[in-house]
């Protein structure tokens, strides 16, 4: 029987620890103990052979570390060869009949993956890969990637297993205290992920003991549709008397990790300082139970690293702002680089209260496949909102959904062959809930019973791809009624069917309804009301709308779905607040333009925005920048370098600079441009990836007047030589905080002087000196960002 | 002699607000910064691990080098400060990602913020090696010499893979060392202690 008939009617049972059995033999600390399976088989080979007698089911091969960074390629093969050897040894050597399968292990890497660490998604799916070709090579009959204690890299380790063979695969992650990862995951961020890309069971191990995991497991098992697996610690480690005592006995183990096979469990087994006494405890405690049958949960559920976001009842907002269609500031930002103007719109809707941001970046001038890449990876840097991928090019979908880190929506596919063809098989590869719009070749029917048909035949496709109807959400498509006074009807319709009769989840570019005519906002408003009352489950729509917001929230106190409509009188207040504001807004107009300059003097952001928007009706934007903004900030530096004022103030001030001529910067999108005092590069050194410093020293020199290039940070000489060649720029700022990447910031400088002479170079950071800047070559060192700023007006031109 | 890798968690440390804008160069305290530096802390609150893990490891010392068995460390410095001990306290501790992840959205969306969370970053980790080296002077009943890091004097950086090797850090706490040699997340601390009688 193979593994996957074997786990279809029962309780699986796994082996226990491996670590703390092979210190009992003499293992060192620091030693890697999968070149044991070379030095020492006979051990490793015995405590395999006692969990196969103990009745594990399942031994993992002594592989958890061994991958391409700890290894080189001849070890590593001659490790895992050596590990499943063993463990086949051992199976062939126990004296006990039960069906015996063997797993190959697969451990973290020990390396936190970008943008928290330094290791590339795409290289740990390449390190992963390795290990797994090679358990293949020498047959193993699954795989168990455990331990995991970040969600990223656990879609590494299962993406390289899913792209290099079809094994069975378990997936298990180390939970904190909290319930969550490491890096933030909660059980059912995990399940989503996990379960979408196709893993064959998903669950919890190590750090801690049963009784600590117990909330874990239940969550798991409320979500999961696949079998979920436990293999806890036996506790935690105490020394006592100089011996390592865990403090949880095999009896105790036993019987609570029986309690949660009632509960549903199905893959049990112990993690560190379970030996095969817990196994055999355990395997005798449960050995007349019946194994509970796995109910399939149908839930549709999106997730980002950290959250899982379920459509169900209560209606979920999709931001639909980071999206450049009609939006000419944000074109630029695009065009530009931009990429903070574009966290801004993630976190800004965030605040509004949206569960997922929907990121469209498609803009004919640009490179969307790596626009749309780049795009991702930085949202996902700072904001726990699932992402709706929206983009035509089958191409950049492909790369953005492998890279998100969790279960994306995916906008989208429709009824037209071709479509379904590129964008079910990316569903079924990486996860996903994809938008299905009721459209086909012949357009968008007029009636709903025409669009109804269209979600049968997708439906009916989606399953030939393996995809089922709780990963579809349909989009009956909204359509303006100043074309067609009809057409909200229709698609109202279509929307009830879909819910109630094809029992599918739905989702409506709301909007859309309402172009051509004059005060949209209300029209779209009660649309969404009669939407929502129709079955939509999540709307794409604008969350700046204070009139979408309060139908939103209004639905949901009438519908039931706020407790003790705690979130209705919350925001209500709010809207009467907003009343409020508009006529404190009024007062201001009446206020002089110094405000702006004492706004900015004291680094009040929003009203140095407000101030501003006020002061264009009046006044030119360039008076404003020379009349009141440099004044104010001149003040503060000049402060600054007296040392009336400290770094915090300053930058507050240069916070509210920015906030001033972002507004400025809006109004002026089709008029004349400020001058710009020239370019400056910046950059953090390679293998360097402190950038607080860099990014104060950008803010400043922004306000300045400089077009700043900011490369980031761990940025290779070649980048920076290659930017300053590209952009002709006369200034190359560089920070490094640690000595020993001072060198990268000299090798920086030797090849800016070779390749770009014009170019001066001014360098800071901690460890910097005067003398260290000119023993490395720099133009100048600069001990502050005030410094750099005075350094960059001298040189300007 | 016992060489298990234990775990310590603690829960809520309280913010040191005076060394925080000690960290962030802020000598005088105006109500604004005094203000953001409350919304900060408010932000990051309960969002903080605060999570070691050690052994005890005997040692041999010399003038310019320390034995510990599993491998060896070329200091004077740190010869100097682990003078006359024979067991020495390895421990790695670090405040998570969640902190790491507010600086790098700060760093893009307002500087000031970013340079308090680092302030508080700073003034965190030290706060958890204190109170760690506190409690397990108490609990072994011993006294401690000052901690002493890789980087400090003439120990060099490339002791940290040794550490890591010993501790286990990814595993035991998800601390991981990348390939300049610097730790993720960033708000953490390796050091030796030497203990005294």
């Amino acid at each position: 029987m193979n593994f996957s008939e074997y786990l279809k009617n029962n309780i699986v049972y796994l082996d226990g620890g491996m670590g703390t059995l092979l210190q009992a033999r003499g293992l060192k600390p620091g030693e890697h103990p999968e070149k044991w399976n070379i030095s020492h088989p006979e051990v490793i080979t015995d405590i395999h052979k006692r969990y196969f007698n103990s009745g594990s089911n399942v031994v993992c091969t002594n592989t958890f570390g061994a991958n391409s960074l700890k290894f080189n390629d001849e070890e590593l093969e001659e490790i895992i060869k050596s590990a499943i050897c063993n463990a086949k040894e051992a199976r062939a050597l126990s004296s006990t009949t039960h069906e015996k399968f063997i797993a190959l292990d697969i451990g973290p890497t020990g390396k936190l993956l970008k943008p928290l660490g330094d290791l590339d998604f795409e290289d740990a799916v390449t390190i992963f890969s390795k290990t797994v070709k090679l358990g293949v090579k020498y047959g193993v009959d699954l795989i168990l990637i455990e331990t995991m204690n970040d969600s990223y890299e656990t879609k590494a380790a299962l993406l390289a297993v899913k792209e290099n063979c079809d094994l069975p695969v378990l997936v298990s992650n180390a939970y904190n205290e909290d319930g969550k990862l490491m890096t933030g995951a909660s059980p059912a961020a995990m399940v989503a992920l996990l379960e979408g890309m196709g893993a064959t069971a998903i669950g919890a191990n190590c750090s801690l003991g049963p009784k600590q995991l117990t909330k874990v497991a239940e969550e798991l098992l409320e979500n999961a549709s696949v079998p979920v697996i436990l293999k806890p610690n036996a506790g935690l480690p105490e020394v006592v008397d100089g011996k390592t005592k865990f403090n949880v006995s095999p009896e105790e183990f036993s019987q609570e990790v029986t309690e949660l096979i009632k509960k549903g469990l199905r893959i049990v087994g112990g993690c560190c300082g379970t030996t095969p006494d817990y196994i055999k405890a355990l395997t005798e405690k449960s050995k007349d139970l019946k194994p509970v049958e796995i109910k399939n949960k149908n839930l549709t559920v999106v997730s980002s690293y950290t959250k899982a976001v379920q459509f169900l009842n209560t209606p979920v907002l999709i931001g639909e702002r980071i999206n450049p269609t009609g939006k000419k500031r944000f074109k630029q930002a695009l065009i530009e680089n931009d990429i903070a103007y574009i966290l801004n719109e993630g976190v800004s809707q965030q605040e509004k209260g949206v569960d997922i941001l929907d990121v469209n970046v498609g803009l004919p001038d640009i490179d969307e496949n790596e626009m749309l890449k780049k795009t991702v990876c930085e949202l996902q840097a700072v904001l726990d909102l699932p992402l709706q991928i929206d983009t035509a090019d089958v191409v950049a979908m492909e790369n953005a959904l492998r890279i998100y880190n969790g279960k994306a929506l995916v906008n989208s596919v429709n009824g037209k062959k071709e479509s379904m063809k590129a964008i079910f098989p990316l569903v079924k590869k990486y996860g996903g809930v994809v938008v299905a719009l009721t459209l086909d070749e012949n357009g968008i029917p007029e009636t709903a019973e025409g669009r109804v048909e269209i979600a049968k035949n997708i439906l009916n496709v989606a399953k030939e791809y393996g995809i089922e109807k709780n990963n579809i959400i349909f989009d009956t498509l909204a359509m303006t009624i100043s074309a067609d006074q009809n057409a909200a009807n229709e698609t109202l319709k279509a929307l009830n069917i879909i819910k109630n009769e094809l029992g599918c989840h739905t989702s409506l570019g709301v909007s859309n309804v309402s172009f051509g005519l004059p005060n949209r906002d209300v029209l779209n408003s009660v649309f969404f009301a009669l939407a929502l009352e129709n079955g939509l489950s999540g709307a794409i729509m604008n969350p700046y709308s204070s009139e979408m917001m309060k139908t939103y929230y209004t639905f949901k106190a009438l519908k039931g779905l706020d407790d003790n409509c705690a979130d209705y009188i919350s925001v209500a207040e709010k809207f009467t607040s907003t009343v409020i504001d508009n006529k404190k807004e009024t007062a201001t107009a009446s206020e002089n333009s110094s405000e702006l300059q004492y706004a900015v003097i004291k680094g009040f952001k929003e009203k140095a925005s407000e101030i501003t928007k006020e002061l264009l009706n009046r006044e030119a934007p360039l008076q404003i920048v020379n009349g009141e903004i440099i004044p104010a900030l001149n003040e503060v530096g000049v402060g600054f370098e007296n040392k009336t004022i400290y770094l915090p103030q300053l930058l507050m001030s240069a916070e509210s600079a920015k906030s001033a001529f972002e507004v400025i910067k809006e109004f002026m999108q089709n008029g004349e441009k400020a001058k710009s005092k020239g370019t400056f590069v910046i950059a953090t050194v390679k293998g360097d990836i402190h950038d607080i410093g860099k990014n104060i020293v950008k803010l400043l020199l922004e306000n300045y007047g400089f077009d700043v290039i900011d490369l980031g940070k761990d940025v290779p000489p070649e980048t920076v030589v290659r930017t300053v060649i590209e952009t002709n720029a006369k200034l190359v700022g560089l920070s490094a905080l640690m000595t020993t990447t001072v060198p990268a910031m000299e090798e920086t400088i030797k090849l800016l002087n070779q390749k770009a002479p014009w170019c001066k170079v001014v360098v800071g950071g901690a460890v910097l000196t005067q003398e260290y800047a000119d023993k490395i070559g720099a133009d100048k060192y600069a001990k502050d960002a005030m410094e750099t700023v005075r350094f960059a007006e001298e040189n300007a031109q | 002699m016992n060489h298990t890798v234990l775990t310590k968690t603690y829960n809520d440390l309280p913010f040191d607000k005076k060394e925080i804008l000690r960290y962030v160069d802020c000598k005088v305290s105006t109500p604004e910064t005094e203000k953001l530096l409350n919304e900060c802390i408010e932000e990051i609150k309960n969002k903080l691990s605060y999570k070691i893990c050690f052994c005890v490891l005997p040692v041999k010392i010399t003038e310019h080098s320390i034995d510990f068995d599993a491998f060896k460390v070329n200091s004077e410095k740190l010869s100097l400060n682990l003078k006359n001990c024979e067991k020495v306290i390895i421990f790695g501790a670090t405040l998570g990602t969640e902190i790491d992840r507010l600086i790098m959205k700060y760093g893009k969306l307002s500087p000031t913020k970013a340079l308090f969370f680092q302030g508080i970053g700073a003034a965190g980790i030290e706060t958890l090696c204190d109170e760690f080296l506190k409690d397990i002077k108490n609990e072994l009943n011993v006294n401690l010499k000052p901690r002493f890091s890789p980087g400090f004097g003439d120990l060099e950086l490339t002791t940290q893979k040794d550490i890591f090797k010993v501790l286990d850090c990814s595993k035991k706490i998800g601390l991981t060392l990348n390939d300049s040699l610097l730790m993720s997340p960033t708000k953490s601390v390796t050091a030796f202690v030497g203990i005294t009688k």
